[in-house]
């Protein structure tokens, strides 16, 4: 009986110990995402919401209601007007097609009720439900009868989203070096242009560079593969200037050729990554395919080539993402050609002038980081465990 | 192209780590005995031909890019270049520049709270932003090491996964949330009870500003936490049968075990969390507008001299601060290097 009871609260304990600790990194996880739900949310809301002081978090409108011709009569009613009962006409004709707010009301026999407003005065107002459009309005004068401003009553919000944010962002139109241009698309399509031509440059150079590291053997090759490697640690301001002023000099600012040309000549990180690679594949074939005649690149392209698309792939995927997130380099060369910048460079000049519609700069930021984002869900492999896939163990 | 690293870890590939790793580790260590080019055989010599012929885009790229540039940047520091485009005969100055720089109260100025120097900005920043770089990567992959956690697979990349985002896109989302009006964090302390006046102005706010950054900078945390994570998974499981026998509970196998089996690794994302840190900047530039409010205390080195050149087209101080930083970042991972034997266990010397 002792074992069974020992045994059962073992298994009580394991539970509760799995409960705790997933519990624990789920919740640690909520708060590390909880960007991504603002951003969300907040892209789908109005303005007027933005500002207003007892919105709820999520995203909702205050509703209006249009009267379409459900209700043509003309009511009467008794109000006090300097003093005196006066009689106040309504004709709901005249209201038809006009947007009346809804305003909670709460109503004499102390129920609160979700009404339009069809007329409102500083002492009393006239409502109507528009559930019930046809039936007749209501004079209102104050949850006690003896008047009020209808003005003060709190204003409902209702579930809504606003999906017009991403059209209208996305078509917004920016002031250009020649003539407005709309900022999302163009600069969506840059960075797209940006992240091919500079992937192209990568693959070729450092393929050539990997392959030259990996499968010859020749004196100094060790140092100059830790030189390689060291320019990771280098400063990057400790090149930056004569490299701007000498791409300035030769009239190169202000285009793409600074930010595509140094990517064809081989960088650190992806050379690494196709070396590991191409040093875990078998030298037995490019023997073979030497014997049989084949020179150094056509043994890279026929042997080598064919057995690294993993390699290739992620390369290029890393890349992508990289060329997405780069701000720096566009920024500087690109400042005065609005036109040409990415989408990076776009959002921080988005910011600046939207600073003031949260809801804009959460829609125009999902729209920036939506491929990366894709692109993570797809190749997580990759990412995740990236180690795995260049062969070497760790 | 690689210009100062947005977060303590941000925009950079994933797999850098690695190969910062194998520098780290695996240094040639015996030379090779190298014969001249005239001795070998011809087909050692056709190898080095073909090889050098394929290292050549590397080679071009590493003048043109990377050595030159660096020399010249040298050179300049001795020259009073002040515009860009240069028509005079730049003037030879000497360490003038230098002499300036170690009178530069944009560096030196220890007043925190009017416009302190990019020395001062840079260590009061440090001390909040490496701590939170090192453990919380570390507390996180401890978690997802946890026998205990289900699903670790989705957790692991789902808090890998804002490493990917592009990090402007990043520094909105962040301050839509601390948003001193509008952001759900403030929104949710003034709920909890704190005053109006007391809540925190994040960006804006000369205290705040740093623990913003750091905040920002969170998103970046994912390859820390993969790195460590596979020292923590390297760990043989003996030593903790070993450790469990001499009575050690789970924090004396922590402490015991595991985090010195991991302090390579720990290391390792220190001498980088330490070399990004000397060269942040672009958070501040992209969240303040690189104008160093509030009260000069985003004023981060980089951010001088960035300014320095692109704006007030300084090239002479601006490559003297460069060149400055360089030396400091180079002296003190070497300072890093040569003590890490006193605090930082190599299995393998220890066979």
């Amino acid at each position: 009986m002792d074992a069974i009871a020992r045994l059962r609260k073992s298994k009580l304990r394991k539970n509760l110990n799995f409960t705790f600790v997933t519990a624990f990194a789920a919740a640690g996880l909520a708060i590390f995402l909880m960007p991504f739900l603002y951003m969300i949310v907040s892209s789908l809301k109005t303005h007027s919401q933005m500002t207003a002081m007892n919105a709820p978090i999520w995203p909702a409108t205050n509703p209006s209601f249009t009267l379409n011709g459900e209700n043509a009569g003309s009511y009467t009613f008794q109000v006090m007007k300097n003093e005196q009962l006066t009689d106040l006409t309504i004709n709901m004709s005249e209201y038809n097609g006009k947007a009346m707010t809804i305003y909670t009301v709460p109503l004499a026999d102390g129920t609160k009720k979700n009404l339009a407003v069809v007329q409102g005065f500083t002492q009393y107002a006239i409502f109507m439900d528009p559930q019930n459009p046809s039936a007749a309005p209501i004079l209102w004068q104050g949850p006690d009868g003896k008047g009020g401003y209808f003005k003060t009553l709190p204003i409902p919000w209702v579930f809504s989203p606003t999906w017009a944010n991403f059209p209208h962002v996305w078509n917004l139109e920016f002031p250009g070096e020649n003539g407005t241009y709309k900022l999302f698309p163009v600069s969506f399509m840059n960075t797209l242009f940006y992240a091919f031509t500079t992937t192209i440059g990568v693959l070729i150079s450092c393929t050539l560079v990997a392959y030259g590291f990996s499968r010859f053997r020749f004196p100094g090759r060790d140092f100059w593969f830790v030189i390689l490697i060291s320019t990771i640690f280098l400063p990057g301001a400790v090149t930056i200037i004569p490299t701007f002023t000498f791409f300035f000099k030769i009239g190169w600012v202000g285009t793409w050729l600074p930010l595509i040309v140094p990517a064809f000549f081989a960088n650190a990180y992806d050379t690494f990554m196709l070396r590991q690679f191409f040093m875990t594949l078998p030298r037995e074939l490019d023997e073979a395919a030497m014997i049989d005649g084949a020179g150094p690149f056509r043994v890279l392209w026929s042997v080598i080539i064919p057995q690294s698309y993993a390699a290739i792939v992620a390369v290029t995927i890393f890349h992508v993402v990289w060329a997405w997130n780069d701000y720096f380099g566009p920024l500087i060369y690109l400042t005065t050609k609005q036109q040409y910048q990415p989408i990076s460079v776009a959002l921080a000049r988005f910011n600046y002038r939207f600073g003031s519609d949260p809801q804009y700069i959460q829609a125009g930021a999902l729209i920036t980081l939506i491929l990366p984002l894709v692109i993570f869900i797809i190749a997580q492999r990759f990412f995740v465990q990236g180690i795995v896939i260049t062969g070497v163990e760790k | 192209m690689q210009y100062g690293r947005a977060s303590l870890a941000l925009a950079r590939q994933p797999y850098i780590e690695e190969c910062e790793m194998e520098l780290l580790t695996h240094l040639p260590k015996k030379r090779t005995k190298t014969t001249s080019y005239w001795k070998m055989s011809p087909i050692a010599r056709r190898e080095y031909r073909n090889g050098i012929l394929f290292l050549l885009p590397w080679f071009a790229g590493f003048l043109g890019f990377t050595l030159i540039p660096m020399l010249a940047t040298l050179f300049f520091t001795f020259l009073d270049l002040k515009i860009l485009d240069v028509l005079t005969t730049p003037k030879w100055v000497g360490l003038a520049n230098y002499v300036t720089l170690f009178k530069d109260n944009q560096i030196w100025n220890a007043r925190p709270n009017s416009s302190p120097g990019a020395l001062w900005v840079t260590i009061r920043f440090g001390i909040i932003a490496l701590p939170v770089g090192i453990f919380l990567p570390m507390g996180i992959a401890l978690l997802m090491n946890s026998k205990w956690l289900k699903g670790s697979n989705f957790f692991r990349s789902m808090f890998y996964m804002p490493y990917i985002i592009p990090f402007v896109a990043s520094i909105f989302l962040w301050g839509g949330l601390l948003n001193p009006a509008s952001g759900w964090i403030n929104k949710g302390l003034s709920a909890m009870g704190v005053p109006f006046d007391s809540l925190p102005g994040w960006g804006n706010d000369i205290n705040w500003v740093y623990p913003t950054y750091v905040i920002m900078g969170l998103w970046g945390i994912g390859n820390a936490m993969l790195t460590m994570l596979a020292g923590i998974q390297g760990v043989p499981t003996d030593l903790y049968d070993a450790s469990k026998v001499d009575g050690a509970g789970s924090w004396g196998a922590f402490w015991n075990v595991t985090f010195p089996m991991i302090s390579p690794v720990i290391f390792y994302n220190l001498i980088l969390s330490v070399v990004g840190l000397f060269q942040y900047f672009l958070v501040p530039l992209v969240v303040n507008q690189g104008t160093g409010a509030p009260g000069g205390a985003s004023m981060f080195y980089n951010l001088y001299l960035y300014k320095t050149f692109f704006v007030n087209m300084n090239m002479s101080y601006g490559s003297t601060l460069a060149w400055v930083l360089f030396i400091v970042i180079l002296i003190t991972t070497v300072i890093m290097f040569s003590t890490a034997r006193y605090w930082v266990y190599y299995a393998s010397e220890n066979p």
